[in-house]
């Protein structure tokens, strides 16, 4: 579904991804785990095709990547920058009108399910109800593809939980791939299909999180922890 | 029910430990209806990929049956619960002796231990 080939992304001088090789296929949860600095993010933006890869070839179901991709991939970015005079469902309906894939059906039980007061005016919202309100916007597009940045980071444990169960709720595991860069792994581990690590723009390794369980018994977290002494 | 798998065993694997644990204390009855995968899944905060492959191996030692269309059960087979039952404790107690060996106990040792501490039990329940 989803295919990097020998992808190098430079920033000026500085290498940020080296020769990346990837496949990720539907119907999995797939974790882009590593420290600060170490490519995932870049690695969600090739794929998006908000950046272009400065050599080597990504392909998504066959096709090239470019700005067309968005009618494919929903993209859930690092920074939340939506307009704070909207309440909750004006919002929703200015996304409605953006993709012509949203359904906002979907979108109205992913909010309710997380709670959202849908007259709430978005300036107004906790950080917490704006990281879930990210979570309604980027699932309730029926694409094959939902990338998520970070969706988990800087919220508190109630939230990062009503965020794990909206995705085990409302991700369409027949027909999508999933994406997620994190630093929380503990919390996400459990439903994770597959954990890439990254470190200094290349990847350091690419498992099935049961078959790591079964043949290593090992967790990701430690898992992560040898990898990144290994790779030293 | 949310929380912690350990790290060194399959979580499908760990999550058909608890069904069996459900069965054997009798909170999921012989004939009763398990979760949907996905409503499971969202119980555990576990990938219903992985839910899926925990009822296929459930499913594999006739503990649980799919029926098409309507879900998945316990089964009715009681001797098949029998059967699980007397594994599952031959496995707890072959853990403990492995354990108590390891300690350097003989086996007259842990006989007479077990059954003394099982008595004053009984005694402390009766109270």
């Amino acid at each position: 579904m989803i295919n990097l080939e020998q992808v190098t992304k430079r920033y000026m001088n500085k290498i940020a991804l080296q020769n990346i090789n990837l496949e990720l296929t539907k119907g999995k949860i797939i974790g882009l785990v590593g420290e600060n600095g170490s490519g995932k993010s870049t690695t969600l933006k090739l794929i998006a095709g908000l950046i272009h890869p400065s050599k080597g070839t990504i392909t998504v179901n066959g096709e090239a990547v470019d700005r067309r991709i968005a009618s494919q991939v929903s993209y859930l970015s690092e920074l939340d920058e939506y307009y704070g005079f909207y309440n909750v469902r004006q919002t929703i309906n200015y996304f409605a009108e953006q993709f012509s894939d949203f359904n906002l059906q979907k979108a109205d039980e992913i909010r309710a399910f997380m709670n959202l007061d849908p007259n709430a005016k978005l300036k107004q919202l906790s950080k917490g109800n704006r990281g879930r309100l990210k979570i309604v916007l980027t699932l309730a597009r029926e694409v094959p593809i939902i990338l998520m940045d970070e969706p988990l980071s800087g919220l508190d444990p109630m939230v990062r939980d009503s965020i794990v169960k909206g995705l085990i709720s409302f991700i369409d595991l027949e027909n999508q791939v999933v994406v997620i860069t994190t630093h929380e792994i503990k919390e996400i581990e459990t439903i994770l299909d597959e954990v890439i690590a990254i470190k200094d723009g290349s990847i350091i390794g690419h498992h099935h999180v049961e078959q790591l369980r079964i043949e290593q018994n090992m967790g990701i977290v430690e898992w992560m922890t040898s990898m990144y002494e290994n790779s030293r | 029910m949310t929380d912690t798998f350990h790290s060194s065993t399959p979580i499908y694997s760990q999550l058909a430990e608890r069904i069996n644990k459900q069965i054997l204390r009798g909170e999921l009855k012989p004939g009763d209806k398990l979760p949907s995968v996905r409503e499971m899944g969202i119980q555990v905060n576990v990938n219903p990929n992985t839910v899926q492959r925990t009822y296929r191996e459930l499913e594999g030692m006739m503990i649980v049956e799919s029926r098409r269309g309507q879900g998945t059960f316990v089964t009715e087979n009681q001797s098949i619960l029998n059967d699980m039952r007397e594994r599952l404790k031959r496995e707890e107690i072959s853990q403990f002796v492995v354990s108590m060996h390891d300690m350097g106990y003989a086996d007259e040792e842990i006989e007479a231990g077990l059954q003394k501490f099982l008595a004053n039990r009984k005694g402390d329940d009766d109270e």
